[in-house]
């Protein structure tokens, strides 16, 4: 049942990851050849001699630009995150902290049957952590440094655990990709309107031009157009909010299965939540792929539809109290009955 | 037609059988090298028994039964073969070393010396390796064998010398409670 949810899970995420680049595609061609074909609508009356906008060279180069930054994703959307984060790499374990760490992803690469990612220390004092790759043989784990001096052993391991769980079901895919595309289409968006701002396509038009057959198809193509452009920042980081929310609680659920221990990732989340501050490396551009909430903690505290759609992150004692549910099932049962399987999750 | 039909048919099924082949195929590796994980662990405990003992030795002199118990249990778990025998001298060795770990918070300037806490986290680290091993060999020959088992693919079982993989059963209560008793020392609630 459990390899069979598995799978289920890692067809959606590399379905959604192949949807996302292909939205991501078609958004920056519609950006591209909509901006196009509004200018040429709009000079096709244009007197002879003036410009006409006939080759739709916007399209051609929105659409190579965003070939390259989904291919620059895929490779090194990763390395991206990191180095944004300021990680460092842990080759070897310096302190009893650090062996500690390396001990516990190996631990939790046993218990997942996944291989043992590479291990980032992020120098912060705010405990958080992230999991990013687009390949389970290739994943990375960042703990940042107030995390290990926080946790004890074992909520060091259901933290690890619950970010194996997203390597394994190839979360971490469709997160990096969103992290990486997300930045980029923000990029596109900034500057763009800056180009319209400083006499781009509405500037040049001006008011009172004789108005064709085509004057109102070009007028509406060019308002649809903006107003994609205007909103995509946002949409965009909603979408990258509302694929991330669900996911805690299933790798929760996972992590509990791998460790078998889920009041000890319950405790972790609390002893997190306890911390107010923010995590200061970890920009909002990554936040969804990390364990709890980067920013100030007080959205992910909230309830409520605004919060819900703004939060990258489930509120934490919901989850809390999930974990202490699956941990209460679990005691009950291994007074009731003695074998060797493991607690229904779930 | 009624050929073109029949090929289409041989075809579907000739592809049902590689492909269900070719799983049961990849499923028995999947449990031969959770075996093999669980046998690099074990290995690596036997090999870190000895030095805990070392270390200790100097200072726990007068408790020298539990040592020489350490000791046996590890020697009699290293030259255990099978599942059944390797379980249970497996679970002997962890009685053992539970006992020695509840001794040595006895000794607060043993624990001091940073050898004795380094070697303490390495086996904690194993133990808790060993069962993440066992969960996962039970977890995949559990598939394993449930797959073999289910029809229509136990038609094709015989065919890929598939037969039930032994399950890594826990004998006694005492080694079920492994992951909490490693760690006398600290208990996780905040």
């Amino acid at each position: 049942m459990t390899s069979k949810n598995l799978f289920a899970q890692q067809q959606s995420n590399r379905r959604r990851s192949a949807l996302l680049v292909a939205g991501f595609l078609l958004f920056f061609a519609w950006i591209g050849f909509g901006g196009d074909l509004s200018y040429y609508l709009l000079s096709r009356d244009a007197p002879p001699g003036a410009y006409r906008h006939d080759i739709p060279f916007m399209g051609i180069a929105t659409v190579a630009f965003a070939a390259i930054i989904a291919w620059s994703s895929w490779k090194r959307g990763a390395r991206r995150v990191l180095w944004a984060t300021g990680a460092w790499k842990l080759v070897e374990a310096a302190t009893p902290e650090q062996r500690r760490l390396v001990n516990v992803v190996e631990e939790m690469s046993i218990a997942s049957g996944v291989p043992k990612p590479t291990v980032w220390i992020v120098p912060d004092p705010d405990p958080n952590a992230l999991a990013t790759g687009v390949d389970p043989r290739e994943a990375h784990i960042a703990v940042t440094e107030g995390m290990l001096a926080t946790l004890n052993r074992d909520e060091l391991q259901g933290v690890v655990a619950h970010e194996m769980a997203h390597i394994q079901n190839l979360d971490i895919r469709l997160m990096t990709l969103l992290a990486s595309m997300v930045g980029a289409v923000a990029l596109l968006s900034d500057g763009l309107r800056n180009f319209m701002r400083f006499g781009g396509v509405g500037g040049r038009r001006g008011g009172g031009g004789r108005k064709g057959g085509s004057g109102p198809a070009g007028f509406i193509v060019l308002i649809v157009w903006l107003v994609t452009l205007l909103l995509a920042p946002l949409l965009s980081r909603i979408m990258a909010m509302a694929v991330s929310r669900n996911r805690e609680y299933l790798a929760d659920a996972t992590a509990a299965q791998f460790t078998r221990n889920p009041a000890a990732l319950a405790s972790a989340l609390e002893r997190l939540d306890a911390v107010s501050g923010a995590t200061r490396s970890i920009s909002r551009g990554a936040a969804h792929l990390c364990i709890v909430d980067p920013g100030e903690r007080r959205l992910a505290a909230r309830d409520g539809a605004v919060a819900d759609l703004l939060a990258s992150h489930p509120p934490i004692r919901h989850r809390v109290v999930r974990l202490r549910g699956m941990a209460f099932q679990q005691a009950k049962q291994v007074g009731a009955v003695t074998s060797t399987e493991p607690p229904p999750v779930g | 037609m009624g050929f073109f039909i029949l090929l289409g048919l041989a075809v579907v099924i000739g592809l049902w059988l590689m492909t269900t082949y070719n799983t049961l195929i990849a499923l028995k590796n999947q449990v031969i090298n959770g075996w093999k994980q669980i046998d690099v662990q074990l290995k690596r405990r036997h090999d870190l028994v000895p030095n805990l003992v070392n270390t200790v030795k100097g200072a726990m002199d007068f408790e020298r039964e539990t040592l020489e118990a350490v000791i046996a249990a590890r020697n009699s778990a290293v030259n255990a073969s099978g599942v059944k025998q390797t379980g249970m001298a497996e679970g002997m060795l962890t009685q053992a070393l539970g006992k020695l770990f509840a001794l040595v918070e006895a000794y607060p300037d043993l624990k001091a010396t940073g050898n004795v806490a380094q070697l303490q986290e390495e086996l904690t680290s194993t133990e808790n390796k060993i069962s993440f091993a066992r969960q996962h060999y039970n977890d995949v020959a559990t598939h394993y064998n449930t797959k073999q088992a289910m029809f229509p693919t136990n038609l094709v079982a015989g065919i890929a010398k598939a037969s039930p993989a032994e399950l890594w059963e826990i004998e006694d209560d005492a080694e079920r409670a492994v992951p909490v008793v490693d760690l006398s020392s600290k208990k996780p609630e905040a």
